[in-house]
């Protein structure tokens, strides 16, 4: 065996043989953010913000700590609404209507546009409770067999089905962390949202665990559109069509995830997929 | 080596003093039995008031006392979670959310006495309810319900935040989550606010004697307008009576008050831990 096949392929590398960048096709966007800014009090983290997502993709935000990846995430479904003193300018549009527009129901929104958080925080109750909750509180399960078959297909949806099958009763935090994390991806999917915010959704797994979730996303984005936020450019690389790369609250660049690795516009990109910083 | 014996040196003055606290308590109970525990019977549990010691019973200020307490809890507990998940939840940013807050922490080091006048004016007189159950228990509510709110509000305020983010993002309103998630998890710490709540509410005298509590009933009360009397009074009574036997009578209405207090917090432990178990 030569020397060179246990060098690890460069960023580039997996990104390009991934080949799995998909054409956007002439289908409007799904999410678009236009001039959108953010502060926390009187600290601006997110200055003029405007990009458009695509439908059934994977797009990937990446940036070093602090940059606004999360924050610009958490304004996609208005979970920065619960923290108090923050304030949002500029709109965000889901399938065009202003999500930040007078008379927009929150709640309504969030069942839409499902997340899933870094840390796997299922509640303190049953597995197959975790999964129905969703159902239960948007009126959404009729029957009690209804309910039982669309906890058992989003369980299935989210690859966990053989491994809780037999154990559906038992209490949710008795999973090992992986599961605990394809528990809330579950969880997510049971109320059918259009939208899966994903927020380094594998930062706290270990690499099995973190495949094991790669693949997932992989298979979610035919009926989701997903948007992942990592600090692991591998796997921005492995699981993304596009990406956007986010610095000091700045949308530096955004654009196929190949192109993104292999031949960026922007100088700060090429430093920073290149691990020059961050 | 000195900062060794430093260390030894305090572990053992703490020790010390925690044995002289539990010390005194044991020679408390232990002088209390002497004195009561010949008068502990069938009878005396379910026998009224007499002149005669030998004769005298405490029925009616043990009735009284849990008929008190309960209603009491029925009070207090609603109003004071309540209160909690409104102030934690839903008002903590605003200016008079922060003043309430400042009065329910003062609220809690007044003197029972001054309940006990409010409750006078307030219950017994304006709300014309007379020396009743009703509003004994009514005062004591308000005696303990700064003791509730706060507990309550430091168990919401122990409930992870990943809980409720969790919930919001899947579509709840705010009160599907503190219902469905915030409070379960939180009720183990609030059922210990009340065990602590009611454990003071029970021993309570001042302010109950302030609203006319009787000090001599003849009677159990049945309904929530009866005069009453409760534990306390009736062993004051007995203390301050001349007679050398009522004395007897006192230590061991002082025993059945503990027996009470103890079948109260043990009930309220096997609760919490049950919940707890439940959870985990």
């Amino acid at each position: 065996m030569s020397k060179a096949a246990i060098v690890p392929p460069s960023l580039a590398e997996v990104a390009a043989r991934s080949g799995q960048q998909q054409p956007v096709g002439d289908r409007p966007p799904k999410i678009q953010a236009e001039r959108l800014n953010f502060f926390y009090a009187e600290t601006r983290a997110l200055e003029d913000i405007s990009v458009a997502i695509h439908p059934n993709i994977v797009t990937a935000f990446i940036g070093p700590s602090g940059c606004g990846k999360s924050t610009f995430l958490r304004t996609l479904n208005r979970m920065n609404d619960i923290i108090p003193g923050t304030r949002v300018e500029g709109k965000v549009l889901i399938d065009e209507a202003d999500i930040y527009g007078p008379g927009v129901d929150v709640v309504a929104l969030r069942r839409r546009v499902g997340m899933v958080f870094q840390k796997s925080n299922p509640f303190p109750k049953s597995i197959f409770d975790n999964v129905a909750y969703g159902l239960r509180i948007n009126g959404m399960a009729g029957s009690r067999s209804e309910l039982s078959a669309r906890v058992e297909e989003s369980l299935h949806q989210a690859a966990l089905w053989d491994e809780v099958k037999d154990r559906l009763e038992a209490s949710a935090l008795a999973l090992s962390g992986g599961q605990q994390q394809r528990l809330c991806i579950a969880r997510a999917l049971a109320v059918r949202p259009d939208i899966l915010l994903m927020d380094e959704p594998a930062s706290a797994l270990d690499p099995i665990a973190t495949q094991r979730i790669e693949e997932l996303v992989y298979d979610l984005k035919k009926t989701y559109t997903i948007v992942i936020v990592t600090h692991n450019m591998q796997q921005a690389a492995r699981v993304s069509d596009y990406t956007a790369f986010f610095w000091l609250g700045r949308l530096v660049e955004y654009d196929r995830t190949d192109k993104m690795f292999t031949n960026p516009s922007e100088k700060l990109t090429e430093d920073y997929v290149t691990g020059r910083f961050g | 080596m000195k900062r060794r014996l430093l260390d030894l040196g305090f572990q053992a003055l703490a020790l010390l003093i925690l044995l002289l606290a539990l010390g005194s308590l044991a020679a408390l109970i232990a002088d209390i039995w002497r004195d009561g525990a010949s008068r502990l019977s069938w009878s005396f549990l379910t026998g009224f008031p007499s002149r005669r010691a030998a004769d005298a019973g405490i029925f009616h200020a043990l009735s009284g006392s849990v008929f008190v307490i309960v209603v009491t809890a029925a009070l207090a507990v609603p109003i004071g979670v309540a209160s909690a998940i409104y102030l934690e939840e839903y008002g903590t940013r605003s200016f008079f959310a922060r003043i309430i807050e400042i009065n329910i922490t003062n609220l809690a080091a007044v003197p029972s006495i001054i309940y006990g006048l409010l409750g006078l004016g307030l219950f017994v007189r304006a709300m014309g309810m007379g020396r009743s159950v009703l509003a004994g228990a009514s005062t004591l509510a308000l005696l303990v319900l700064p003791v509730v709110i706060l507990a309550t509000r430091e168990a919401l305020r122990a409930v992870p935040p990943s809980i409720r983010e969790g919930s919001y993002a899947l579509g709840a309103t705010k009160w599907q989550t503190v219902w469905f998630q915030v409070l379960p998890v939180a009720l183990p710490g609030i059922l210990t606010g009340m065990i602590l709540a009611l454990s003071r509410a029970i021993g309570e005298t001042a302010p109950l004697i302030s609203i006319g509590a009787l000090t001599f009933v003849a009677f159990a009360p049945d309904s929530l307008w009866s005069p009453f009397t409760v534990l306390p009074i009736q062993i004051f009574n007995w203390v301050s009576r001349p007679q050398v036997e009522f004395q007897g009578n006192a230590a061991a209405g002082s025993l059945v008050l503990l027996a009470l207090l103890l079948t109260m917090n043990a009930a309220a432990i096997w609760l919490r831990d049950r919940y707890q178990k439940k959870l985990s």
